[in-house]
């Protein structure tokens, strides 16, 4: 018992520790790379050089990209177990491209403000997971993971599209900057910014954790779910709105990242127990450190220049999507 | 009364037949009710409309003799323990975290495990002989092993009713033997029991009284004796059959070739 109780401490002095370090990366990298020291004294200190730097550019986009992360992650892993597939994620599923499409249209009519984008963000997603699942149950049929994955893809592309076509037609001033925001990035975040998100991902978030024992008998299939003891239905309303909740937060202030949702889990259920009511911490700060580390990678390898961070993740993505396809399909 | 169905009738949508058709049954603890029939005859509709996971047109089932709308979720998993016919493995768990979640529907959503709910975790893994298997994970189990752990598991609620949909399918004569025996010490301990299975010889032997269903009805209900009988089952399953009686007064259905009469 104490072992096991003493592994536990450790891994956990551990996680913090790496948190920690990446955190710490992400302050001191940048397109002016500052010491260790630079950054210890820039957050503590307000009358250094590297405090604005630190403090109002980094410390902020840093923060957001750890929120960011760690919450497209716990979707990632929520929608997993909803689906009963390890390939479900927030992009992949077309919520992002649909909160995206709420996001591009509110702008295009030039409904900005920090509250407005994204609830039609929100709006965006929420259509599109019921797209999605619309499309996805065939004459009543059961639900079958792979064609929801297909109907999610097919919706986000649509959606895309439509995207596409709003910014090229659209009159609206500042809508061309949506270009680029869509491709995703950290580079106009704000303290601002992050209380916007966190305002909007705190409930789904603590939602999502206290849900934590339904997402583990949902995960067996819907009939043994049921004969264990959870309102099936329910738990698959309250996640999938909260999960479309999280990606329209996601979206409305750093644009379309994807595969945080499904690197993050699957590498995660590789060292920890599936269970959820553990995994999902893990997951948050996990993808949370790794949207930051991705960050910090977009706005260093081709420096003075900035790759959209959705580059990066897509690149981790896309090699392990294709690993988990094979297997999956085997 | 553990288990109860009153004039069940349940039609899936879309289609006209009902699947069930006026279907009435009840089983008491301590004893164990086996159900049969062809495929397609409903049993598996009996056991997701005792379960509460369809909902009948017509007729109401009561559990503990309180109809089933009045329960809630939680509430019918610390009464009712079901285990289903196939489920398929996607997160592989080790035995003793699948086992654990037969204990979910007493626990809050947050709080670990207490001592009592480790106990009934082990106790059901020893009743079910599978205290061995804890450290496993359960992707690498045999199709018996399985079985004897997703049992454990319905254990683990601590259920005052047992339903079990085919829980032999796939398994060999020795793991199939020592799951009815294991079932019906469990019942013999205070259960009610109610499975469903293909098997008509060893549900005569093992289940006090036989449910025949065809084409969502009742055909015949009562000891094996009664039910299962050379017309009834040769009418029922369409092909002829011949019922001779084992040593222990038990009847055994032998199922004829084309062209065998029955001596």
């Amino acid at each position: 018992m104490t072992t096991a109780h003493d592994s536990t401490r450790l891994r956990l002095v551990i996680l913090t520790v790496l948190v920690l370090v990446c955190l710490l990366v992400g302050l001191a990298a940048g397109t002016v790379p500052l010491s260790l020291g630079q950054v210890w004294h820039g957050l503590w200190r307000a009358d250094t050089s590297a405090s604005v730097i630190v403090r109002d550019l980094r410390a902020p986009r840093v923060l957001l990209a750890f929120a960011v992360g760690g919450s497209l992650a716990v979707c990632g892993a929520a929608l997993q177990a909803m689906i009963r597939n390890p390939l479900a994620e927030p992009y992949l599923l077309g919520l992002s491209g649909g909160a995206g499409l709420g996001a591009v249209i509110a702008i295009a009519t030039e409904a900005t403000g920090p509250w407005s984008v994204p609830l039609a963000a929100f709006v965006g997603a929420i259509a599109a997971v019921a797209l999605v699942y619309r499309l996805s149950v065939v004459a009543g049929r059961r639900l079958d993971p792979r064609v929801l994955l297909l109907s999610g893809v097919v919706v986000g592309s649509f959606a895309g599209a439509l995207m596409s076509a709003i910014i090229v037609l659209s009159p609206a001033a500042g809508i061309r900057n949506a270009f680029l925001w869509l491709l995703g990035g950290f580079g106009a975040a704000s303290w601002r910014s992050l209380g916007v998100f966190a305002a909007y991902a705190a409930l789904p978030l603590a939602i999502i954790g206290l849900n934590g024992r339904n997402l583990d008998l949902v995960a067996l299939g819907e009939e043994p779910a049921h004969h264990l003891g959870t309102d099936v239905d329910r738990t698959r309303r309250v996640i999938y709105a909260c999960t479309a909740l999280l990606t329209a937060a996601s979206v409305a202030t750093c644009g379309i990242i994807g595969f945080v949702g499904l690197v993050v889990p699957h590498a995660v259920r590789t060292v920890a127990r599936p269970l959820h009511r553990t995994l999902l911490p893990l997951v948050f700060v996990v993808g949370g450190s790794f949207l930051v580390l991705s960050d910090v990678l977009s706005r260093t390898v081709v420096r003075p220049l900035e790759l959209p961070v959705g580059v990066i993740t897509a690149l981790v993505g896309v090699p392990l999507f294709a690993v988990l396809l094979r297997r999956t399909m085997a | 009364m553990i288990l109860e169905a009153r004039n069940v009738t349940v039609r899936y949508r879309g289609r006209r037949q009902p699947a069930l058709d006026a279907v009435s049954c009840h089983v008491r603890a301590t004893e164990l009710v086996a159900v049969v029939g062809p495929n397609g005859s409903g049993k598996t509709t009996l056991v997701r409309a005792l379960a509460g996971l369809v909902r009948p047109e017509q007729g109401s089932v009561l559990i503990q003799d309180r109809p089933i709308a009045a329960w809630g979720r939680a509430d019918l998993a610390r009464v009712l323990g079901v285990v289903p016919q196939r489920e398929e493995i996607v997160f592989p768990l080790r035995v003793d975290e699948a086992v654990m979640l037969g204990r979910y529907a007493r626990l809050g959503p947050l709080g670990a495990p207490a001592a009592a709910d480790h106990a009934a975790v082990a106790t059901a893994l020893d009743r079910c002989d599978a205290g061995s298997l804890v450290d496993r994970s359960i992707d690498t189990l045999s199709g018996g092993e399985w079985q004897r752990v997703r049992l454990a598991r319905a254990l683990a609620q601590e259920p005052a009713a047992l339903v079990l949909d085919e829980p032999t399918a796939a398994l060999d004569v020795r793991h199939e033997m020592e799951m009815l025996e294991l079932i019906r010490s469990l019942v013999d301990g205070g259960l009610a029991g109610l499975v469903i299975t293909h098997h008509l010889n060893l549900a005569a032997r093992f289940a006090d009284r036989i449910l025949l269903l065809s084409g969502g009805r009742l055909v015949a209900e009562g000891a094996p004796g009664e039910v299962l009988r050379t017309e009834t089952l040769s009418r029922v399953f369409e092909w002829p059959v011949a019922v001779t009686t084992w040593c222990d007064g038990s009847p055994q259905v032998v199922p004829l070739r084309t062209g065998e009469q029955a001596s």
